[in-house]
């Protein structure tokens, strides 16, 4: 049997062997971004016993909206401390389009071995507004539509087709903050039942407080490794099998919020459907939002959703996506699952996705 | 359809608000101010002194977790003569903005050189820090007022030439 997952011809099969993430806090006023990176960064390579020196690639994702100052992924690489010079890049995007990335330069064959880090802090600006500057500049920005009264219309969409409920959305956020207390890195966790939480007064109708995420500072960091590299490093490395991201328009009147043709299509050319999936980690900062997700990847009801709490539990700005693929890795690292979905996303109402398939032999 | 004339432009002012974070190491160097000192930090590693510490080594990538304080004195190792008036100019011009590396540290940062005619500065003067008056110090780098040449002989231009 081989060492190696089956891939599409040609492929090189890359592998996530290490992962390491910052308590995920509402605010972190102590440390700078570099102070928070330092520590994940020397745990992501200490994890597996190497060094700066192993990695022939870097690929960061943040944002300077987030932060208010330009140029803030350049100082952040002092947490690595780049001499002699490396290869370096940088999305602004989540750390899972800086994966994406990464993986691409691992195909080509070049190197063996890549960083990828993402970084991002909700609490320095008010997110609402930071968040609102990323639609379109002419007729939604100026209107300053906060992120949550963006994920309401959706939600809102979902019950007038009466695809969802809100009692729908109470059993997802309960589900996910029990599974939270089982994850040390959780920022809200609790073990409510759905009654309780629809108890709860509505933010921006239909949404409650437990549908919202958690406003999070955090950072996370993983290491890919290709080929035999993967193995020498990790005992099980969670293989790539399928990576592929995808954007639907900036007009939110254009979409029909109630699907996510992205996310499907993204889905298909990862080849969810492939084989059977034991667990997903999906990036649904609404609670409703996953029933979309989960529609769009055809995800079956014996698939476990989202066993770290997924972004209800913590929602690092910039690093909530990476988190979902390395969680989705630590579970394949012990056997817990075979095979994993990781999503990630951007934008309002799930405008952007990508999806990572992993696989473990 | 009422004939009105097609829309070429539109204003959309945007401000942001945003709290920064100093961090544990640059705060360090920011309550050394309040008490008239500059505060450094030494990389373990390589043993460089950087003033100030964003608290990593960005050669080495470890913590910077080593207190220095350096001296009241350095060495200018380049410099610019601002004859240039702008929006916000607070010092009247002509006036010098240099390069300072302190005496013992790995990196040189801006500061104000006065007491000197214009022309008289150069590369590799001696100079020394000025201080506000006790009770204007605070945790900023507008505790010091500028530096002033100390009159002693110019540096060697080897022990500042990997600064420039």
């Amino acid at each position: 049997m081989s060492r190696f997952p089956d891939l599409a011809s040609g492929s090189r099969p890359v592998g996530v062997v290490s992962f390491a993430q910052y308590d995920n806090v509402r605010r972190e006023d102590a440390r700078n971004e570099v102070e928070m990176l330092m520590p994940v960064v020397a745990e992501v390579f200490g994890n597996i016993g190497i060094t700066k020196d192993d990695v022939g690639f870097i690929c960061s994702g943040s944002t300077d909206y987030l932060v208010g100052g330009p140029f803030s992924f350049v100082a952040a690489l002092d947490a690595v401390g780049v001499w002699p010079p490396r290869a370096e890049s940088h999305v602004e995007m989540d750390g899972a389009w800086a994966l994406y990335e990464a993986w691409v330069l691992l195909q080509e064959g070049e190197i063996d071995a890549a960083l990828v880090y993402a970084f991002g802090r909700s609490s320095m600006g008010d997110l609402s507004e930071v968040l609102s500057l990323q639609l379109d500049p002419y007729y939604l920005a100026p209107l300053w539509p906060d992120p949550t009264s963006l994920a309401a219309l959706q939600a809102q969409a979902m019950i007038d087709k009466g695809a969802a409920g809100e009692a729908d959305f109470a059993a997802i956020a309960s589900r996910s903050r029990r599974s939270a207390l089982a994850n040390p890195k959780a920022q809200v966790a609790y073990d409510r039942s759905p009654e309780e939480l629809l108890a709860e007064d509505y933010e921006v109708a239909p949404l409650r407080r437990h549908a919202l995420p958690p406003l999070s500072d955090g950072c996370a960091a993983i290491v890919l490794a290709a080929g035999d590299r993967a193995y020498e490093w990790c005992e099980r490395p969670a293989f790539i099998t399928g990576i592929d991201h995808r954007i639907e328009t900036h007009a939110l009147g254009a979409r029909d919020l109630t699907v996510s043709p992205s996310a499907r299509l993204a889905g298909e050319r990862a080849g969810v459907g492939a084989k059977k999936v034991d667990m997903a980690e999906l990036h649904a900062p609404y609670a409703h939002q996953e029933m979309i997700l989960v529609d769009a990847l055809g995800l079956t009801e014996d698939v476990d959703l989202n066993p770290s709490g997924g972004a209800l539990a913590a929602n690092p700005m910039m690093s909530a996506g990476l988190i979902r693929i390395g969680e989705s890795a630590q579970r394949i690292w012990s056997g817990q699952a075979d095979r994993a979905v990781a999503h990630a996303t951007s934008g309002p109402c799930l405008q952007q996705n990508l999806v990572c398939v992993l696989e473990g032999v | 359809m009422s004939e009105r004339e097609p829309v070429t432009m539109m204003a959309a002012p945007m401000h942001l608000d945003f709290v920064f974070t100093a961090g544990v190491a640059m705060s360090k160097n920011l309550h050394g101010y309040e008490q008239g000192k500059f505060i450094g930090q030494r990389c373990p590693k390589c043993k460089k002194v950087y003033i100030p510490s964003r608290g990593s080594c960005p050669t080495d990538g470890v913590p910077t977790d080593e207190i220095v304080e350096l001296p009241n004195t350095g060495t200018v190792t380049t410099y610019c003569v601002v004859n240039v008036p702008f929006a916000g100019q607070s010092i009247e011009i002509p006036y010098i903005c240099a390069l300072i590396l302190l005496d013992g540290a790995n990196l040189s940062f801006m500061g104000l050189i006065q007491e000197i005619p214009t022309d008289e500065i150069r590369m590799g003067m001696r100079v020394e820090a000025v201080w506000v008056e006790p009770e204007e110090l605070g945790p900023t780098l507008a505790s010091v007022k500028y530096f002033r040449p100390t009159g002693e002989p110019d540096a060697d231009y080897e022990t500042y030439k990997e600064y420039l």
